[in-house]
Formats: C-alpha cells, sequence, structure tokens
C-alpha cells in the first residue's frame, strides 16, 4: 500500500470515528442549554456517550457512513488520476475494516456488491491552487439528513416568499420545519442562495468544511446566519424532534451568482453526527497537519 | 426508566404512554426498506422469522465477523422510519407486531394501526450506534444477507437495556404530531 492509500485510510477512519472539536464542544454546550430530566436531555446524554465511545473504540460514530464525498486542493500538475485511484483503494480497505458500512447500491439491480466502490462512489471534487500545498478534507454524509435536504424555487406563493433575502430566510425555516425529527437533530444547515440546480446543492454542502465558529465574511449572509439560527432554536423542535431547545448546531450560508430567470435557495441538512475531517499532505503522501 | 422484556405482549404495550422511556431485552428483528416493501408485495419469511409478538428494528447495522467467525455488529442505530410509512400499517396488521423501533415517528397509518392492533413505536437515538451496537449481546442469525445486502438483511438480534422513547403509542398520541403543530405555530409568530 502506498502512503497516500496509507493517509487517506486514516483520514476515513477518523472521520468516521471522531467527531470534529468544533461539533462536540456545540453538543455539550447545547446538553448543558437542555432542561434536565426531558426526553431532549436524556436524548442527548445518548449522544455524548456515543461519541465518546466512538472514538475511544475506533468505530463509526454512525452506522450509516454516508456518501463518502472528498475535496481536495492541490498544486498544478498533482496526479488527480493517482489519487482517485488511490481513494478507491482505501475506500475498499476501509470498508473491510468497519470504519465504513457496505453502503453503496446499484441503483438498478439493488445489488451491494459490498465494496462502496462504483459509479459515484467515492466523489472527488479536485481544486487546484497556486501553492504546493495539498489538503485532503472528507465529509460522509449520512442518507436520513441527505433526505431532508430541500431547493426552493423563488417566488414560492405558499409560503409568501420573495426573491429576496427575507424570502430566503422563509424557506430555509421552512426547511427545519419539515426536516424535524427525521434528519438526526441537532442539526446544522448548509444553504446556497443562487446557482442553478446542480452547484446550488453542491455549494450548500460546502458549506460543511466550514468550522461551526467561523464568521461570514459577507455582513448580510452572517446575519441571516445567526436570525435563522436563533429563530430555528425558537421553535422548540429540538434534539431527534422530541421537543427542546436545540434545534440547531449552525446555519452556514453562501451565495452564488444565478440567472435573472432563477432563484433556487439550496438547503443540505447536517445530522449531528458531523463527520468531517481533513489534513494536509506531503508532497510523498503521508499526512502533515490535521485541518479540523 | 420502564423496563421491557420477553414475551412483548399486548398487555405490556398498552401499558406504554408516548414520553415513555424504555429499555428493551429480548429479541428484536432488523427490517428496512427492502424488507418492508418485499413483505408488502407478498413475500414470505423464513420459517424460522417469527413476528408475532415481535419487535421490528428500522436499522441497518455494521456487522463484521469476529477471529472466530462470529457475527459481531459494530455499529447499529436506526434509519428514519418515515420512509415505511406505505407498509408498515400491513405489516403491522398481518404479522401481528407489538413494537417498531425507528427514528423520526412515522405518520397517522401508522398510528392508526397501532392503536388497533396494539403496537407501539420506539424512537431510539439517531446515530447513536455505538451506544445502541453495546446493547446488542448477540447475533442470533441473518436472512436474506445474498439477496439485500447486508444493510437490508433481516438480523436477528439478542439485545439488553436497550433505551428507546415511546413517541406514538396504542391509544393514538403522536410525539411527532404534537411537536409538528407546536413549531408550526411558533414559526409563524417569526416570519
Amino acid at each position: 500500500m502506498t502512503a497516500l492509500q496509507d493517509s487517506l485510510n486514516e483520514i476515513i477512519r477518523r472521520t468516521s470515528a471522531e467527531i470534529p472539536g468544533d461539533v462536540h464542544e456545540a453538543i455539550l454546550k447545547s446538553l448543558e442549554n437542555e432542561k434536565k430530566g426531558t426526553i431532549a436531555e436524556s436524548a442527548l446524554k445518548i449522544i455524548e456517550r456515543n461519541i465518546e465511545l466512538a472514538k475511544q473504540k475506533s468505530q463509526p460514530i454512525c452506522q450509516d457512513t454516508g456518501s463518502i464525498i472528498f475535496y481536495v486542493d492541490c498544486p498544478v500538475g498533482f496526479d488527480q488520476l493517482a489519487f482517485e485511484d488511490a481513494a478507491r483503494s482505501a475506500v475498499r480497505e476501509a470498508t473491510k475494516k468497519g470504519y465504513l458500512r457496505q453502503n453503496s447500491v446499484d441503483s438498478l439491480t439493488g445489488g451491494n456488491d459490498g465494496t462502496n466502490v462504483g459509479p459515484g462512489s467515492p466523489v472527488v471534487h479536485f481544486h487546484q491552487h497556486r501553492s504546493s500545498e495539498i489538503s485532503v478534507r472528507l465529509v460522509l454524509k449520512g442518507g436520513g439528513c441527505e433526505n431532508v435536504g430541500a431547493q426552493y424555487s423563488l417566488p414560492n406563493e405558499k409560503l409568501k416568499a420573495n426573491r429576496d433575502l427575507d424570502g430566503c430566510r422563509k424557506v430555509i425555516l421552512d426547511a427545519v420545519l419539515q426536516a424535524q425529527g427525521k434528519g438526526c437533530g441537532p442539526g446544522i444547515l448548509g444553504v446556497c442562495i443562487g446557482g442553478d440546480r446542480s452547484t446550488g446543492y453542491e455549494f450548500s454542502k460546502q458549506q460543511f468544511l466550514r468550522t461551526l465558529n467561523d464568521n461570514n465574511p459577507k455582513e448580510e449572509l452572517a446575519k441571516l446566519e445567526h436570525d435563522v439560527l436563533n429563530t430555528a432554536n425558537e421553535l422548540g423542535i429540538g434534539p431527534m424532534g422530541f421537543g427542546g431547545k436545540t434545534t440547531l448546531l449552525g446555519v452556514k450560508i453562501c451565495a452564488a451568482n444565478r440567472l435573472p430567470a432563477s432563484f433556487f435557495v439550496s438547503v443540505s441538512y447536517m445530522c449531528w453526527a458531523y463527520r468531517r475531517q481533513g489534513a494536509t499532505l506531503k508532497a510523498t503522501g503521508e499526512i502533515q497537519n490535521w485541518l479540523y | 426508566m420502564i423496563p421491557l422484556l420477553l414475551p412483548f405482549t399486548e398487555q405490556k404495550i398498552r401499558a406504554l404512554k408516548v414520553g415513555d422511556e424504555v429499555e428493551i431485552s429480548g429479541i428484536v428483528f432488523t427490517g428496512r426498506d427492502v424488507v418492508h416493501k418485499y413483505l408488502h408485495e407478498g413475500g414470505r419469511l423464513p420459517p424460522e422469522v417469527n413476528l408475532r409478538e415481535g419487535i421490528i428494528y428500522h436499522c441497518g447495522p455494521v456487522v463484521v465477523k469476529d477471529a472466530n467467525g462470529e457475527w459481531k455488529v459494530t455499529a447499529a442505530g436506526p434509519t428514519t422510519s418515515i420512509r415505511e410509512e406505505p407498509y408498515q400499517w400491513q405489516i403491522i396488521r398481518d404479522f401481528g407486531i407489538r413494537g417498531v423501533i425507528g427514528k423520526g415517528g412515522m405518520g397517522n397509518k401508522t398510528l392508526e394501526a397501532c392503536q388497533q392492533h396494539g403496537c407501539v413505536y420506539f424512537h431510539g437515538v439517531g446515530g447513536a450506534a455505538q451506544v445502541l451496537a453495546e446493547c446488542v449481546k448477540k447475533v442470533r442469525n441473518v436472512y436474506f444477507l445474498k439477496e439485500f445486502g447486508s444493510p437490508e438483511a433481516i438480523w436477528e438480534l439478542e439485545v439488553e437495556r436497550f433505551p428507546v422513547v415511546v413517541t406514538m403509542d396504542s391509544h393514538g398520541r403522536s410525539l411527532h404530531n404534537e411537536v409538528f403543530a407546536h413549531s408550526q405555530s411558533e414559526l409563524a409568530k417569526h416570519i
């Protein structure tokens, strides 16, 4: 096995078994805030115990180890084909070891060859930059939360949402209402305002690479993020939809240009089992620094 | 915390109410999307799988073989149940199951079947795959492994003190309906 494969294996293992620090902190805070003696508090206690246990046993936090999405920043001339080969081998290996569930199904036959490798799995997004740094980020996104993602086309008459930021706010909050219970809360929203149907969802997912405690450099988006977070947490949906104080742990919003005719708001939902890790790699493939 | 032990009789199930925290000990069968569609379309269960007075668990576990060749569940949280809403009422009726474990809750057809036939919906903590895997003491058997693949197969599991919350009871109450109605009216105030 090459050094690159080894590193990717370790990134997969760690992503599957260890929750990022910023998310863990937010979960602990929500546990502290929740009303004592409620089923919401019980659920958060189990979540907290689960996070500790998964790390200690080096086992998946959640059995749905999700869509396997790599984001690679690389210098010009980086061998993308070799990376994809190494990523597929690492995924096969991690599946054998049980860090990933046998989670990839042939959509036509229903067959599951148990490798997690096939058309669209894993997904690798490459981004070239002028620096010599190679960084690999991985998001494992489970199906429960993926299913509650939503794309709205504005105006939306039913929700009285026009083509402005207030309209965006209305549809994002509707997505929170509709997602309740189903996408293991407390959750995190990644949102893209604008774009076409595919880039809208793609950019909304890329928001999950941001840390929960960062600040949006665009003032109007930072304001909207806070507003949606605070409002959602006043709805009483709570952990797992049991009722309670913490419905969302974070909201991250970006904007992309759109056509005059289109105005999409794409909302991706991430469950509390927020699996995101990443590392910079040496040119030889070994892990240099962890990114989260 | 209310312990629920075998046998899962109608009387024990009818005594449970929305909001009760329950620990289940006994046997549960996993069954998710493929199993529900298969049974709905008239598929037959192997004779060893007896769901009468049993519990079905919406779960696709991670299962590996240990050094002795024994199956071991290493991650086993619930999957979203609402996908089984078109089928669940019929399976409650025809197979006489007393409990459904899942997450996210189910709709009114399932709620009515629970009321009519004496069944409850137990909500597990979604994503808590490790805490719940620790409660699986033994894999007794697996069915349809080759046909349906590992996550969709029927795994017969022996569980001990498996923690769940009753969110839909056999008296017509659904916590999910209540929280949805409440949050919807709260949201209206903020729009």
